[in-house]
């Protein structure tokens, strides 16, 4: 798929992480967006999740452990066809897309997550599992900078390189934003680079937004052996819609009817 | 008036770090929901935020007290005591130290982030602890009154708030008598514990039950641990029915320390409503507490079913 295909994809998926936020007056934009890119370069060229293998474990799996993202999650199943749901129930009761990801409910999720720093230790867990059992699939997870504050994602960390997971890949979603404000001035993890590497891991470091450095930094961490792969990426939070582009505010908040116009416009500009 | 209960926090919060400069606030990523930032204009030097990190949060709370401070620690109820509960165990508990966690967004009434948000067990775990107290506000009124309560006792306490608005149940000039049962309406034969927004719904059902012919009588428990064993004996023993009202999982919470308090005595029938043990899901705060069964129907209807 080239660049210009991966563009189209992402932009409908950022349509769609809008319109189901909308429908539901609640979730989170900011997250979303940032790590629209991201989410569309993994499921459309790199990792194997597909019609035929998605009801099994027996395939590459994706986290995501920061699970108020789901709206981009929820939209890049619907760009691949394998979301049969619709996705203005988003939110809604009884609907399958609840606003944390449930494993339970979706084909195509792989973990319930939404409490941060967890979804990285399951991940450590799929990737030895598949150790243990001697399966090639790797195992995908996404972490917020924000979330890199929980010391869980460090000891998880700490278990990856020592249990040798090279078949593990962490994309770190570096947008500098958590709830509060700016993470360097509410509760700074960075460098994430430096400590990933004194924690043993290969680093990757990409632009977030760009298929081709994605495309680089996925390729080396398939080719590291013998130890897991931390990509940090680097990417704006709300991207893609300017009024929400680096605005802490847009965390976790709906766009009203003239917002949702706005944003929609924008991003269909895009489009042409 | 209808008002959220941590607003009535973050400016009781506010008030207190004003008079007692011993006062040290913290926060994990969330001072707009929790309303701590309403300190943190007052006493900015006295607000720290432990970023995404409730574990540590605990912690550093249990330091500070520790140091001599009093502190209030605040989080959503999933991870201020579901994250960091061993740490409340060991490092603020077992010393007894003051520590006051203040948590919101606490219930099914969460809403739309869904189970992995609705605490529906924290009232259990926060109980279970040897030294802690457990509150658990009805209105913004009350939520005024515990918060300074707790802040001029000593030792771990647990406070919990949900997101949303809710009815004034006291008025302006009402005297509190923190952990004390308040009954609040007299009737006979069935009796009412409720606890947080459940006393809201419980005053609804009793105006429907009340049209149907049947009185009843209604308490708010605001305090169930220590738990006012007399005022609940009491009430056990003058009524044939007891219903226990909780936003909560119907283990561990109130029905619990009712039960546990009660059942060496065989004075009544105790009956629960409550989150039946289950996992909650997305959805509009009033959707969800319908499918769960939190609302004033479901009350009348289990009265209705019991009380023959
Ligand atoms: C353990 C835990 N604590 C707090 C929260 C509440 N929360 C949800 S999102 C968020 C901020 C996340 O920031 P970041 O990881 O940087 O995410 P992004 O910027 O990519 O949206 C917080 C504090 C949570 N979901 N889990
Ligand atoms: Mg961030």
């Amino acid at each position: 798929m080239d660049n210009k295909e991966l563009k189209r994809r992402a932009n409908n998926i950022r349509k769609n992480i809008i319109t189901m936020i909308y429908a539901a007056q609640s979730g989170h934009p900011g997250g979303s967006l940032s790590a629209a890119d991201i989410l569309t370069y993994l499921y459309f060229v790199e990792a194997d999740i597909n019609k035929d293998n998605v009801a099994t474990y027996k395939r590459d799996r994706f986290v995501l452990s920061k699970g108020h993202s789901s709206p981009a999650l929820y939209a890049v199943l619907k760009e691949k066809g394998l979301l049969e749901e619709d996705i203005r129930t988003f939110r809604q009761i009884n609907s399958k897309l609840q606003g944390h990801p449930n494993m339970n409910y979706l084909e195509g999720v792989d973990m319930s997550t939404g409490s941060l720093g967890q979804g990285i230790s399951t991940a450590v867990g799929m990737a030895l599992a598949n150790k243990l059992d001697g399966n090639a699939y790797r195992i995908y997870v996404l972490v917020g900078d924000g979330e890199s504050e929980e010391g869980l994602v460090w000891e998880a960390m700490m278990a990856a390189a020592h249990y040798k997971l090279d078949n593990l890949c962490i994309i770190f979603d570096v947008n500098h934003l958590q709830i509060d404000g700016r993470v360097e001035e509410v509760m700074n993890p960075l460098p994430l680079d430096a400590k990933a590497k004194a924690f043993g891991f290969n680093v990757e470091s990409c632009d977030g937004h760009d298929f081709e450095d994605l495309a680089k930094a996925f390729k080396k961490a398939r080719e590291t052996k013998g130890l897991p792969t931390a990509i940090i990426a680097n990417t704006i939070k709300g991207k893609g819609v300017s009024f929400m582009e680096n605005e802490a505010s847009w965390h976790g908040s709906a766009p009203n009817e003239e917002q949702y116009h706005k944003a929609m416009a924008e991003l269909d500009g895009r489009d042409e | 008036m209808a008002e959220e209960l941590r607003n009535a926090y973050g400016k009781t919060l506010a008030e207190l770090v004003r008079e007692n400069p011993d006062i040290v606030v913290l926060d994990a990523d969330l001072s707009k929901s929790t309303k701590t930032f309403e300190a943190k204009k007052v006493a900015p030097e006295r607000h720290f935020n432990a970023g995404i990190a409730e574990a540590n949060m605990m912690g550093m709370a249990a330091g500070l007290a520790a140091s001599g401070k009093t502190v209030f620690a605040s989080s959503f109820a999933i991870f201020a005591a579901g994250r960091a509960f061993e740490i409340i165990r060991n490092s603020i508990c077992y010393p007894h130290l003051n520590v006051k966690i203040c948590a919101s967004h606490a219930g099914l009434s969460v809403g739309e982030d869904g189970a992995s948000h609705q605490a529906i067990e924290d009232i259990a775990i926060m109980r279970v602890l040897p030294n802690m107290q457990v509150y658990v506000p009805c209105d913004a009124k009350e939520t005024k009154a515990i918060i300074k309560h707790v802040a001029a006792i000593k030792g771990p306490c647990y406070v919990r708030m949900g997101r949303g608005k809710v009815d004034d149940v006291y008025d302006d000039n009402h005297e509190f008598h923190i952990g004390k049962v308040d009954v609040l309406k007299k009737g006979s034969k069935v009796c009412l514990f409720a606890t947080g927004m459940m006393v809201q719904e419980a005053l609804k059902a009793r105006d429907i039950l009340k049209e149907k012919g049947l009185e009843v009588t209604l308490c708010n428990i605001s305090c169930l641990k220590p738990l006012d064993f007399e005022g609940v004996y009491n009430l056990a023993s003058s009524h044939e029915y007891c219903f226990a009202l909780e936003e909560h999982n119907i283990i561990g919470g109130l029905y619990g320390a009712l039960s546990e308090a009660l059942a060496p005595y065989a004075l009544t029938k105790l009956f629960p409503i409550g989150v039946n043990d289950t996992f909650g899901e997305s959805g509009k705060a009033k959707d969800v507490l319908i499918k769960y069964g939190i609302f004033a129907e479901r009350i009348v209807k289990e009265v209705e079913d019991k009380v023959k």
